[in-house]
Parts: structure tokens; sequence; C-alpha cells
């Protein structure tokens, strides 16, 4: 019964974490691409609920950013002028969801641009950065584990059910992959697949060799349980009555997989976006002018931004709580499925 | 013998599927080095066209496949096309720093975590065992790119740890006291990195696995006969848990030249990740290959050590062994 609690509060908490993502038009004060050259690198702003002089004010507001007298780079607050912020404002048009066009946003503020999490080199505000960015890192994410849970699947199922010397190559081959260390695979792949590409094929791009590499662990649990399955006597009896094998596989072995293949893709899916996030973070991934977690952080990698501006780091967290998540709902769904081995008790093993 | 020996085909076979496998990627790739040389130009077509038979690209496949393993047998492993030399001493030169980083990380990492995961294994469920699961949870779901820029940035920010490089400017100049000194001191931050990234993992197999065997009647029996319980614990218990480390230690050995490279690139250590990295940027093919196929040696090595320390520290796989 616990148990059962645990697993679907993290459920809520991740279908919460995703829907915010997925809405980012709606949180997202601005469009991820909007420049404002005249401020590259503002520090996050504060918001404030009493003013200068001391006065409360209802209404949250700012104080807009101006450059510090006789400097170039730093930057100060406007004390003189109150910009309040206003909630489900309208601003940028979006599509929610790729769907339904909108204007409306949680905040936005008149006469100034408000930066909560500050700019990038560009001035385009980072918190709507991060948020679209979630967009191509979680779908990446998401995408990849449904490739490598479908070859995982069929491969194991192909293995299992059929046996012999098929089992015998195949069962080979996942051995290969499995002590490939995946990030080289990752390289590995990529190293060998076009560098110039547009943003949309570099993303599928990603979610094909992100998808690709890790099937083999979810193969070699499917083909455990096949193995075990078709000798059960529903299914022999269903043969016995001239069920076809595909007929066999879809109906009776297919769902005994399910709980496997859940619990593996709670563990990929976080591994994946990580994947994203690195190769990204790389190069090799997702390209400008398109935000995803990990080309956020490439900016890190010049050394006056690492220095300068701490904010291009927040990126990087936003994947912490989706990793959390994603972590504490792999272990409640092992603990569930009763397959809480001690290598698993071990934790999260990225390989 | 006969499971060593089957033990060190099975590797071989599984090197040799690795080499083909990336030569055939690397067959399948479009574009190549000399591509990007003919949109240069200052190359005329000719010389692009000498230089392709000179590094007998024009050749098929298969033909490649042979003298490329001819020269892997002269320790050669190809021709870097960027630095116009033999990729195997390029390679050495990398691999050697990314073992400096990755062999200190690992005996420190492993250290530690015995240390911690049998002393939570014997407090289990009390105040440091839960103090030690909360610390590795909250490790484990920070990713290692995360805490590696993040740890990057402190360094920066407060000036403590120096960024990039393995010595400074003046090492040439230092007594070797202080040569050692400012060695170490570059090695910190990344070593720093790659032990946090590890050590939760390990800590929790430990304890996992010593709590396991802490339950036996044997133990239970030698904590009745009053047997300290520092000796109990490392001595008695830690071998009878050694099962699993085993492997999880031959995976550690495995990783030694894989596992560092994100930290590498993040932290400017001049290894094999930044290296790699930069062939796969350059197109640099017979890099590329010779990396990964290096970075699978170590891989296997790693598995073989693992199986032949099973076989050394556990009777049951030795009489399942000989009774095949």
């Amino acid at each position: 019964m616990k148990q059962r609690r645990k697993l679907k509060i993290w459920l809520v908490i991740l279908a919460v974490l995703h829907a915010i993502i997925a809405a980012a038009g709606f949180f997202a004060p601005y469009d991820p691409v909007e420049q404002d050259r005249d401020r590259p690198y503002l520090p996050p702003m504060h918001i404030h609920m009493v003013d200068a002089r001391g006065h409360f004010h209802f209404r949250p507001f700012f104080y807009p950013l101006r450059l510090r007298e006789g400097s170039f780079d730093q930057f100060e607050e406007n004390a003189t002028h109150v910009v309040p912020l206003h909630f489900f404002a309208r601003g940028a048009a979006y599509r929610l969801l790729g769907v339904v066009p909108s204007r409306l946003h949680l905040f936005g503020a008149a006469g100034a641009r408000v930066y909560l999490l500050g700019s990038d080199a560009y001035g385009r505000d980072q918190l709507s950065r991060i948020l679209y960015g979630g967009q191509v890192s979680l779908l990446a994410g998401l995408f990849g584990a449904g490739v490598t849970l479908f070859l995982g699947a069929l491969i194991g199922m192909a293995a299992g059910y059929y046996g012999g010397w098929r089992d015998e190559l195949l069962m080979r081959m996942a051995e290969l992959f499995l002590a490939l260390p995946w990030l080289y695979l990752l390289f590995a792949l990529r190293a060998f697949l076009p560098l110039a590409v547009s943003p949309l094929q570099a993303f599928l791009l990603v979610v094909v060799v992100i998808g690709m590499v890790g099937w083999a662990r979810p193969a070699r649990l499917v083909r455990g349980v096949v193995l075990s399955m078709k000798e059960r006597d529903f299914v022999r009896a269903a043969r016995g009555f001239g069920a076809s094998d595909i007929y066999l596989l879809r109906r009776h072995i297919l769902p005994e997989t399910a709980s496997v293949l859940l619990t593996q893709a709670a563990i990929l899916v976080p591994q994946f976006v990580l994947a994203e996030m690195t190769l990204s973070f790389l190069g090799l991934g997702v390209p400008e002018p398109m935000s995803s977690w990990g080309n956020l952080l490439a900016t890190l990698q010049q050394y006056n931004v690492l220095v300068s501006y701490w904010w291009m780091y927040l990126p990087a967290l936003a994947i912490v709580p989706f990793f959390l998540g994603y972590l504490s709902l792999a272990s409640a769904l092992q603990e569930r499925v009763g397959t809480y081995k001690i290598e698993e008790k071990g934790g999260w093993n990225p390989s | 013998m006969r499971y060593f020996i089957r033990r060190t085909l099975h590797a071989v076979f599984l090197l040799f599927g690795v080499s083909l496998l990336t030569f055939l990627f690397s067959a399948l790739a479009p574009g190549n080095y000399f591509d990007e040389m003919r949109l240069n130009p200052q190359i005329s077509p000719e010389t692009v066209t000498a230089l392709r038979a000179q590094y007998q690209l024009d050749h098929p496949l298969p033909i490649r496949y042979v003298h490329w393993l001819n020269a892997v047998a002269h320790g050669e492993m190809g021709f870097s096309f960027a630095y116009n030399s033999p990729v195997g001493p390029l390679l050495w030169v990398r691999a050697r720093n990314t073992l400096l980083l990755t062999v200190t990380a690992t005996v420190l990492a492993w250290f530690l975590a015995l240390l911690l995961g049998v002393w939570s294994a014997a407090r289990f469920g009390r105040g440091p065992d839960r103090v030690i699961s909360w610390t590795t949870a909250a490790l484990l779901v920070i990713p290692d790119l995360v805490l590696a820029l993040g740890l990057l940035i402190m360094a920066v920010r407060t000036g403590w740890f120096p960024t990039g490089g393995v010595v400074s400017v003046s090492f040439d100049e230092l007594s070797p006291l202080h040569k050692f000194r400012d060695l170490a001191w570059h090695m910190t931050l990344p070593v720093f990195a790659l032990v946090l990234a590890t050590l939760p993992t390990l800590v929790r197999h430990v304890r996992a696995s010593v709590a396991e065997v802490l339950e036996a009647p044997f133990l239970r029996a030698a904590l009745g006969h009053g047997i300290p319980q520092r000796k109990l614990l490392f001595h008695y218990a830690l071998r009878a848990a050694a099962n699993p480390l085993i492997s999880l230690f031959g995976f550690s050995v495995g990783t030694l030249l894989s596992g560092s490279l994100l930290v590498e690139v993040i932290m400017s250590w001049p290894g094999l990740g930044p290296f790699l990295l930069e062939a796969i940027l350059a197109r640099d093919l017979y890099v590329v290959i010779g990396g990964v196929l290096l970075s699978m040696i170590f891989l296997v090595a790693g598995n073989l050590l693992a199986d032949l320390l099973l076989y050394w520290a556990d009777p049951r796989i030795r009489t399942a062994a000989s009774a095949k």
C-alpha cells in the first residue's frame, strides 16, 4: 500500500514537471529567440514588494537595469523607475503544445523586459530559453527511450522466443553493446554521421543515435521474461490450439513484459535526456538558435562566461528535479515488481 | 586454466567485433577529412587526390581493414590526417594523462567507498547510515555534467584551484617536490569531480552487499564468540560480500580510459576525451577508431580481470568452472 502511494506521488510530481515544460509558451514570458542586443548578459533581476522609499506595493515590481556610470558591462538597478509585474499578461504569440495559438503568459511587464534568470549573450531571456529548451531535451529523452525500448522488446522477444542460433547471435551482440561505454558509443555513432545539419535534422539525428545505443539491457530483460513465459501452460495450450507465433507473442507474451519495459523506461528517460545534454553541450547535438539544456550550457566553455556570468549555469540545475523524479519512480516500480535485486540497490548506473 | 583460456578467447572475439563495427561505421560515414580539404581553394584537387592515394583511402574496405590491422600490430593504429603522424604515439601521450587522473580517482573512490559502505552497513538503519544514504541519494540525482560544471564555476569564482592543464607554466624550473605538489594541485579538481561522480554508486553497492552478508549465521556466531568488530567487518564480512564488488571493480578498471571523458573536456584536462572530441569534429577517422578501440581494450581487460579475481576469490565459481 505504501509503495503504491509512493509510486502515485512520484507520478504526479513528474506529470506536473512535464506539464510545465510542455506549456513552456505560457510560463515563459518571452519568445526564446527574441533578442535584445542592448542587454547582453544581464544578471537575474530582483523582484521587490517594497520600493526604495519604503512604500509597500501590492503588485510585485522590479527596477529595470541600466549600465553603471563609466562601465560597459556592469549593470545597476534604476531605482527611479518602478515597473510592475502583470500576471496573465498578453505578450508574444506562441502555440500551446504546438497547436493552440495564444498570447497569454503567466507574467509579463509593460515598458521594460523582465529577466528573472538573466539574459544571454544576445539579450535573450534565460528563463524562456530554459523552458523551451526543456521541450527539446525531454522530447529527445522520451523519443530516444521509445526507440530503445521498441528495439529492445523486438530483439529480446525474437531471441527469447525463437532461441537457438538466433538467440546466441543476438545475445552476443547485446553483450558487445553492454560492454561499450555509452558515451563512447554515442560519440562513435555521432562521429560517422554528418556534422552540419539543420536543427530539426540534428534533433532527429540525436534521437536516433541515443535510441540505438541502449537496446541491449532491455533486450536481455525481455528475453528472460519471454523464456519463462513461453513454457507456461496457457501459452502452450494456445499453441496447441494452433495459434501463430505472432499471435502468441502479441497476445500472451508482450503484455507480460510490460512491467519490465516500464521500469526500464523510467531508468532510460533521464539517462537519455542527459545524453542529449552531453551531445549538445559538446556541440554534436542540437544547434543554435534552437535551445536545449545542453546547448544552453555550451556557452560555459568560454572562460569569460564561466568567470563572470554564473547564471548561465542555471540550465544545468533544471534537469535535477527530473532526475530525482524519474529515479524515485524507477526504484518505486522496481520495489513493486519485486525485481529489487542487489544490483539495482546499488543505485543508478549510467552505463 | 581452461576457464582462463576461454575467457581470453571471448575477450579477443569481443575486441575483433568492436574493431570491425567501428570500421564499418566509418565506411558508411558521409564526408571525410579530405572532403573538407577540397573546399579549401588553396589546396589543388591534385594534392587531395595524391593525399588520398597516400593514405590508401581509395582501396576497398576489406583491404583497408587488413592494412589497418597490420598497422595495429606495429603499434601505429593508422595515420592521423590532422597531426600527420601515426595515431599510436599520439594516443599514448593522451592516454597517460587520462590514466594519471582516473587511476588516482578510482583508488581514492574505492578506498572511501569501502570505508563508508562497511561503516554504513554496520550501523544499518541508524544515524550514520541514514546520513550516508541521504548523501549518496542526493549525489545520485546530480548528473556528472552538472556536478563538474558546478565545481568548475566554484573554482574560477574562488580561485582556489587551477582550472585547466596538467602543470603550471613554470613546471620545468621547479624542484621535484614542488613538481609533485604542482601536479597534485592541478589534479585536485578533476579528481574530486570523478570521485564524487562514482562514489555514491560504489558506496551503495558495498553497503548493500555487506549488509546482506551481516545477516548470515556464521557472522552472528563470530560476533557471539567475541571477535572484535573491526576484524569481523573488514576481514570476514567484506570477504564474503566480495563477489558483486569484484565485478564492479572490474567495471571500474574497464572504464579507466573512457569514464572521465566528460570531466576532461569540461576541466580542459589534455586527456583522451578532448582529443577524441577534436578528432570527431575534424573527421580524423583513424584517431576516432584508435581511441574507441583503445578504451575498448581497457574495458575488455577490466572484465577479464574481474573474471580472474572472481575465480580466485570465490570457491563456488572455481568448482562450477572445473565441473564443466
